[in-house]
């Protein structure tokens, strides 16, 4: 579905992607880790076009994405939860739902205000608030439900448990498990390696804007020496 | 033990709503402590009520038995409240240990000096600053290209020149990896038990407040349900409810 | 009675107009964070084409029609502007755009003056609304009562756009974070274009309602776009119906004054302003502002350095160079480098509160032309000696610094701009209608340097020392602690109060600083031009020192200097053409585009990637 081919990025002349790879598959969960600085973010940014990979191939459904506009690429059926938040905090939680709405979408499962409220009841009680009058978490839960409202078929989320509490975190697991069930695929960058593995099918690990694994959560069991290079849990 | 910090039936509402609703506790000397609960109970709130970024609608705050509620945040840190923020706030267009000699600067209390060279003040002091939370090394970056994780040890660094008496940290190692905070509520520790600093913090990772903080306090929606040991806030049904859920996420050994 | 409500009325019915230009720029502000200065502009084409337009179509359909396409007209004018101009520079540091719109006022003005003349036009009536209708007694004119009823159905239409539809929240979605709004799958380019081109057709719309009360000129841009800052400002930025409310006001108060005031018409309004400011900070209905924290700022500052060997040596080549240019240079070559060294003064001085505090000020003239007034009415009413009296400039420029800023720097962002703008008209206002003492527009005159510096050269050295000293000064604060707090409070207030900085205080001095440096300049203007006049103190000068800090790099600690020497030679160069502005301004557009750092910033750039693929090549 998504394919990642032989990208450089750079931030100025900071070259921080080098030569990665990889594929996300319809349907699949992937878990993007690595510590801090390892590129995860980069990695998202170069995927939707908002940091132009400098070489490279950048693939989702068959269509070359380097070079587009951002709006383009979230039209293609991508959705961007960026991991600084970047809520609209003038505007009340119903508004900022209203500007990810996007039309629905054939191979994307469907998702209204009402089904959202049911995951996030802190939204449904603030919902006239305005962004900036949340707490840290809720904005959180904010963003993730506004990129939900675009009914996006490939859902980009970098560290969406970050300071959320932990009884949300276990719902927001649920509900990827079941956004899974109903065809959404998903990539998370995540640093709860607990979270990562409830959710995910396969992990991938960046070190220095490198591939340096890529495989199951089993496999990475397996390989305890791998997990204590990259992770250092 | 004598306490550092106290706060009476604190409150703070915002156009009729009540985020913080009659809340007391207080900090002894020493003594690391966490502020829990779930998004929105009122911990940030609480924090800048603290630390003066709000007034208080209701309650007094006293810093070691002098009162300090509703004072600016630039007296509440000169009289020995350091704090880091939930969402950082770094100063952009400095280099790292520029970051650090601004708030020694501010420390020995040269802020209106003109004559010498910025750059060249307190540098062995705040690389000694740097060094203690392991970023020594990245001294000369722009503070601009740092990893999110990095900021917040810049940030703790900062809150610690003016060697605070007591240091509030809104969700200290969040956006960290997993290592990386260990290693930081580690150094919190050490902290506490050399300097005797004491610490309220704020946070959502469990494997870090379990297994750091000496006393747990839980807030749900404005109010205290909880103030105890670990063990007792983790047994609690009520805590368990509102915010540990089914416990499936954290594990007391990390590598479970 | 009868009379007080007809003028009441009158000043209602000028409100539209102001209201329907005053929206657009809030429209446009609120959503680009662009500060158009070329709005007024936009609403003198609206009147020039509307003129146009009524008389080639006849009748009510053809008065009405000529309006409405007036209005499109303009909007296309206005989309391709921001197409070519703006779209290149969304990126650049904020606040730079105004310079490209400065630019384009210049452009406009002599195109206007290309196709349509020097002379004043006259605007046709309305056809069957000729006539005034009788109120109480009084005669009130038709067309007034139909302006009255229109503007409330175009404030309602406006808000409800805003405020009730999708495209409203997508609108505000990105005036605070554009490229967000992008990834969630909004086309946001189109969108600024979309809101300027409204914005722009309600200005276009206000130049063509006006025109059966007044005319066509060149003049309108720069006479209605002080009125409409202040509008959009007491009404409180992005706030519709703050801006209507705010242009009755003004409008019902200038019908009034002109009556009761004659003598002060021209401070009323930035006294209104300035009042309404300090006791509501954000306007009467406006918010606290957020500034755009995202894809709006361009790349992050890098940290500052005092010039290593090679810059050191370089600065002292130049200054070398300045100190033996007497040698070998003809006089008006003297006077040129000290019109660039005062000049440049003034923006470094501007550039040291602008850049490392992040305190955008619209009114750095007051403190220029106030030093050089101190010190011109010293000598003219007292007789003072020259060197006293020169001192004094600084002193007292400085002084004004202290009690503008007093009130201004609680303010931030384009609230602190107006008020600082509001400030020195009232500076200017005095100096222009106070004649008893500033002899008004004649000026003061005769203000000549003592014996001992008489002479063109002594002059000269006398003013490059003061200058460049002024300079240097700046620069070695910048470096200093207090320029580390300095730039500590505009990087994150926050974080500076927390750890024991006091933010207002530190940008209260450096304000009062930056003050005293601008009213050095001054004083090294007045005693080389032997003269001072209101000009002086004008928006003009102050935008002019603003567009200069623009021009050479808000990012970079020679910004100032270099916009300053770039400006005053190729400014000295174009005026000998005849349609100098148009050149000007497309050199300013072009320089913006091309450079969106600012030339020493893209210079640096430059330099950096040439220093580095040598590395590379090695
Ligand atoms: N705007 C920027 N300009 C320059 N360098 C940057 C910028 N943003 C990030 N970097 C650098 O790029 C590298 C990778 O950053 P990235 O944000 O992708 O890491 P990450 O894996 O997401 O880390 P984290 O877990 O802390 O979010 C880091 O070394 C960082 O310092
Ligand atoms: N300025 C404000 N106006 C109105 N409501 C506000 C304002 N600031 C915060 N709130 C509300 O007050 C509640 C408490 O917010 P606070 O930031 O203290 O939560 P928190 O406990 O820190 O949560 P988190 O863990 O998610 O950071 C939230 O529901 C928030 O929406
Ligand atoms: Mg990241
Ligand atoms: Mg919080």
């Amino acid at each position: 579905m998504l394919s990642v081919e032989r990208i450089h990025s750079y931030y100025g002349k900071a070259h921080i992607l080098n030569d990665l790879s990889f594929e996300v598959r319809r349907g699949e969960v992937v878990a993007l880790l690595g510590r801090n600085g390892a590129g995860k973010s980069t990695t998202m940014k170069s995927v939707m076009q908002l940091l132009r990979p400098r070489q490279g191939q950048v693939t989702f459904q068959g269509r070359d994405l380097v070079g587009e506009p951002a709006f383009r690429v979230a039209k293609c059926g991508i959705g961007y939860v960026p991991e600084d938040r970047r809520i609209f905090t003038d505007l009340t939680v119903l508004e900022n739902l209203e500007v990810g709405r996007q039309p629905r979408r054939e191979d994307a499962p469907f998702w209204t205000q009402e089904q959202l409220f049911e995951i996030f009841p802190n939204l449904y009680e603030r919902r006239a608030n305005r962004g900036k009058h949340m707490s840290g978490g809720e904005q959180q839960m904010l963003t993730i439900a506004r990129t939900l409202m675009g009914n996006p078929a490939l859902l980009l989320l970098d560290e969406p448990s970050e300071g959320i509490a932990p009884v949300i975190v276990e719902q927001m697991a649920e509900t990827i498990k079941t956004l899974k069930e109903e065809g959404l695929t998903v990539m998370i960058s995540e640093q709860n390696l607990h979270f990562a593995r409830a959710v995910a099918d396969r992990a991938i690990i960046i070190e220095g804007g490198e591939k340096k694994f890529d495989g199951s959560f089993a496999e990475l069991e397996a390989h305890p020496e791998i997990r204590d290079a990259y992770l250092s849990v | 033990m004598s306490e550092i910090l106290r706060v009476e039936n604190l409150r703070k509402s915002y156009d009729g709503f009540l985020a913080v609703n009659g809340v007391s506790f207080a900090v002894a000397k020493g003594e690391l402590k966490a502020l829990i609960g779930p998004n929105g109970a009122g911990k940030s709130t609480c924090f800048n009520m603290l630390m003066g970024q709000l007034k208080p609608s209701a309650g007094e705050v006293y810093l070691d038995g002098q009162r300090i509620t509703g004072k600016r945040p630039r007296e509440i840190w000169r009289r020995g409240v350091g704090r880091t923020f939930q969402i950082t706030g770094t100063y952009q267009s400095m280099s790292v240990i520029e970051n650090v000699q601004m708030a020694l600067m501010s420390h020995h209390k040269r802020i209106f000096s003109i004559a010498p060279r910025a750059w060249k003040l307190y540098r062995d002091e705040a690389m000694g600053f740097l060094d203690t939370v392991s970023m020594a090394d990245q001294a000369d970056r722009p503070c601009s290209v740092l990893a999110y994780g990095d900021l917040k040890r810049l940030e703790l660094a900062i809150a610690l020149c003016h060697r605070p008496r007591l240091l509030l940290m809104d969700e200290p190692t969040a956006g960290m990896a997993p290592s990386a905070r260990i290693e930081l509520m580690q150094l919190v520790a050490d902290i506490v038990r050399d300097q005797g600093v004491s610490v309220l913090f704020t946070e959502h990772d469990m494997d870090v407040v379990f297994a750091h903080a000496h006393h747990i306090m839980v807030l749900n929606r404005g109010e205290l349900i909880a103030d105890g040991s670990a063990t007792e806030v983790r047994n609690n049904p009520q805590v368990q409810e509102v915010y540990l859920g089914g416990g499936t996420l954290f594990k007391e050994d990390a590598n479970a | 009675m009868a009379f007080f409500f007809a003028q009441f009325l009158t000043g209602l019915a000028n409100a539209a107009a102001l209201f329907l230009v005053a929206s657009g720029l809030s429209l446009i502000f609120g959503v680009t964070r662009i500060v158009n200065f070329a709005h007024g502009s936009f609403y003198m084409l609206g009147a020039f084409i509307g003129v146009v337009l009524m008389d080639l179509l006849p009748g009510h359909v053809g008065f009405w029609g000529a309006i409405l396409l007036t209005g499109l007209a303009v909007g296309l004018i206005g989309a391709l502007v921001e197409m070519v101009v703006l779209r290149p520079i969304y990126r650049a540091p904020e606040l730079f755009q105004l310079v490209a719109t400065f630019g384009v006022i210049l452009v406009i003005q002599d195109l206007a003056l290309m196709i349509w003349g020097a002379e004043d036009r006259l605007g046709p009536r309305a056809p069957g609304l000729r006539g005034v209708w009788r109120i109480f007694g009084e005669p009130v004119p038709k067309y007034d009562i139909v302006l009255i009823a229109i503007t409330p159905v175009i404030l309602f239409a406006l808000w409800y756009l805003i405020a009730r539809t999708r495209l409203g929240v997508l609108v505000r979605a990105a005036t605070q974070d554009r490229e967000m709004v992008g990834a969630l799958g909004v086309n946001q380019a189109w969108l600024f274009t979309g809101v300027f081109a409204l914005g722009s057709a309600l200005a276009g719309l206000g130049g063509a309602l006006q025109l059966p009360k007044g005319g066509a000129d060149l003049l309108m841009d720069f006479n209605i776009i002080g009125a409409v800052f202040v509008v959009v400002v007491i009404g409180g930025m992005g706030s519709l119906p703050g801006a209507f409310i705010a242009s009755v006001l003004i409008s019902v108060l200038n019908v009034f004054g002109v009556t009761y005031l004659p003598q002060s018409t021209l401070v009323l309004m930035y006294v209104v302003m300035a009042v309404v400011l300090i006791v509501r900070p954000y306007g009467l209905l406006g918010r606290e502002e957020v500034a755009g924290e995202h894809g709006q700022v361009g790349a992050p500052e890098t940290p500052i350095r005092p010039y290593g060997p090679k810059g050191m040596a370089l600065v002292a080549v130049l200054l070398a160079l300045l100190a033996l240019l007497p040698v070998f240079a003809e006089p008006f070559v003297l006077t040129l480098v000290v019109d660039m060294v005062v000049f440049a003064l003034f923006a470094a001085s501007l550039h040291f509160i602008l850049g490392s505090g992040g305190l955008v000020s619209f009114g750095h003239a007051a403190f220029f032309g106030g030093g050089a007034y101190a010190a011109a009415l010293l000598v003219y009413h007292t007789g003072t000696p020259m060197e006293l009296a020169f001192l004094f400039a600084p002193l007292a420029a400085g002084l004004l610094a202290l009690g503008i800023g007093w009130f201004c720097i609680r303010l931030t962002g384009v609230y602190f701009a107006m008020l600082t703008l509001a400030f020195s008209q009232l500076v200017w206002s005095l100096a222009f209608q106070w004649r008893s003492v500033t002899r008004g527009d004649d000026g003061l005159v005769n203000i000549w340097p003592a014996e001992w510096l008489s002479g063109d050269i002594t002059y000269y050295y006398f003013a490059l020392a003061f200058g460049i000293g002024g300079i240097l000064v700046l620069r070695h604060v910048i470096h200093a602690p207090f320029g580390y707090a300095l730039r500590a409070g505009r990087d994150s207030p926050r974080q500076a109060e927390a750890t024991g900085i006091d933010v207002k205080r530190v940008q209260f001095a450096a304000f009062a600083l930056a003050g005293a440096m601008a009213g050095l300049a001054g004083g090294i203007f007045v005693f080389s031009k032997g003269s001072v006049f209101p000009t002086e103190l004008e928006i003009a000068k102050s935008f002019d020192a603003l567009i200069v800090v623009f021009l050479g790099g808000v990012k970079t600690l020679a910004g100032g200097v270099v916009g300053a020497g770039f400006m005053t030679v190729v400014e000295d160069w174009l005026v000998r053409l005849e349609y100098w502005r148009l050149l000007l301004g497309l050199v300013i557009i072009a320089v913006v585009i091309l450079m969106p750092e600012g030339i020493v910033g893209t210079l640096r750039t430059l330099w950096r990637r040439i220093r580095h693929s040598d590395e590379e090549a090695v």
